[in-house]
């Protein structure tokens, strides 16, 4: 096992994509490789990307990744897709703005489906993210599809938090306000080519005026074309003013949130599968147990084996 | 829960990826995670892609004729990376004669056209374990 994790530690590439296997697959005995992975995270700038589909986030990882680069720094990304609820596949299409990238070995991408993992997916994706922190990444970007609570919870605990929009989408700016508009660290108009860019950064400027700010950073709205590269110096530059803002406090203080998130996600997917299965439950549902009265019965014990004698 | 996790790529000059992306389809409605990674990849670009995503197996649409080039070379760069665990299998417009030679080095199956996508599963399925040790 040591032998495995040193490996993860130099940087090998084998090793750590498989390790990122088999957290994604939650397979027995993954979790004492963890353990002196977690240990070493800490050090890799995190910056969670959310977003709507369509709305450029992985042509803007693209540049970004481009930038960072060019700074000397090495860069893994996660990439996450919905997993179809219907035969757990999945397209992982993500890659394809960041097919520039794929022979430079500064430069590391995972594709990640949702699944459906007890625990939520924005544990795994925490797990994967620390093995590429343990491999000495210096920035690591997080792209997640923008709808539901795990999305918004790996965002919540990266160390810089973009959302991006795209102009003239007033539903979407709905859909912000449920959640992601408190926890963003910088807003992105792209697609700013088009019309009505303004518009929509005057809209977010407004709201953002009576949102409560998380910290003493103001957050900005910067306006983008990914697709051309143009206003993404800006962007490189406004994450790494974040990351020096961020700096001391902040950081240690998102890291133990991050280090508490998976801590939680971790005890869900251990009460469930030891205690609560879904096959424990069922079976005592069938009986006609009230799912509380199930939920009691397995807790103080039965049909774990206590009380099985009589 | 393991799942297999199978690399489609589109080698070579010619421009168009329906076939791929229909075999990529139905691989996922197999319940596979499918890595899709767009045309025009070179054989360096997909081994370092198939191992970064550490996949089960690599299936490459090839339509120009580079056939006789490109999946050799993708064989060979997998056992210089030490990941010739990785199974290569493909499809495309690759004449018959030109299959057996393929499979001398080291290629699993040659689909040819109008072969029926349930076969590439099936393919999958028996031939395929998702990876589970360290
Ligand atoms: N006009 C315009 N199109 C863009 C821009 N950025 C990305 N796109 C296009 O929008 C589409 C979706 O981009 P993608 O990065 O895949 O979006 P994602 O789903 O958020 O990752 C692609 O066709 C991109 O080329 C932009 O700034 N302007
Ligand atoms: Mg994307």
């Amino acid at each position: 096992m040591d032998n495995f994790c040193e490996k993860i530690f130099a940087g090998d590439v084998r090793a750590s994509a498989r390790l990122m296997r088999l957290v994604d697959d939650r397979t027995a005995g993954y979790e004492e490789y963890m353990k002196p992975v977690w240990k070493r995270a800490g050090r890799a700038h995190i910056i969670g990307i959310t977003g709507a589909p369509g709305s450029g986030k992985s042509t803007m990882t693209d540049q970004l990744i481009t930038r960072f680069r060019s700074e000397g720094k090495t860069v893994g990304v996660v990439a996450i897709d919905p997993t179809s609820p219907f035969s757990g596949g999945a397209i992982l299409g993500d890659r394809i703005r960041m097919a520039g990238h794929s022979t430079d070995e500064g430069v590391f991408i995972r594709s990640v489906g949702t699944r459906g993992h007890l625990g939520g997916l924005s544990v795994s994706t925490m797990d994967i993210t620390a093995v590429m922190d343990a491999m000495g990444k210096d920035v690591i970007i997080i792209e997640t599809v923008g709808v539901g609570q795990d999305e918004v919870e790996i965002a919540m605990v990266a160390d810089t938090c973009i959302v991006v929009t795209v102009p003239g989408m007033g539903d979407d700016i709905q859909a912000i306000k449920a959640g992601i508009f408190e926890i963003a660290d910088i807003f992105i108009v792209n697609k700013a080519d088009r019309d009505g860019a303004e518009r929509t950064a005057g809209d977010l400027e407004m709201m953002l005026e009576i949102t409560p700010r998380r910290s003493g950073w103001k957050v900005p709205v910067l306006r983008t074309a990914a697709s051309s590269g143009e206003g993404i110096d800006e962007v490189v530059s406004v994450i790494n003013a974040h990351k020096a803002f961020c700096g001391g406090n902040i950081k240690s203080a998102r890291l133990e949130d991050r280090l508490l998130h998976v801590a939680y996600g971790v005890v869900r997917e251990k009460i469930v599968r030891e205690v609560f299965s879904e096959e424990k439950l069922r079976s005592l549902l069938r009986e006609g147990a009230d799912p509380y009265s199930a939920v009691d019965r397995l807790w103080h014990g039965e049909a774990r084996g206590v009380g099985a004698a009589e | 829960m393991s799942k297999i996790r199978i690399l489609i790529a589109k080698p070579g000059l010619d421009g168009h990826d329906r076939g791929a992306k229909v075999v990529a389809r139905s691989l996922r409605d197999a319940g596979f995670e499918v890595i899709y990674t767009g045309l025009r990849q070179t054989p360096e670009a997909i081994v370092a892609t198939a191992i970064q995503e550490d996949v089960d197996a690599i299936g490459l649409s090839i339509l120009s004729g580079a056939h006789g080039t490109v999946f050799p070379r993708v064989v060979e760069l997998l056992k210089e990376k030490d990941a010739k665990d990785i199974v290569v299998f493909g499809g495309g417009v690759i004449p018959e004669d030109d299959i057996p030679a393929l499979y001398e080095s080291g290629v699993a199956r040659i689909f040819t056209p109008g072969t029926p996508t349930d076969d590439v599963v099936r393919f999958i399925n028996e031939n395929i374990k998702p990876k589970d040790v360290a």
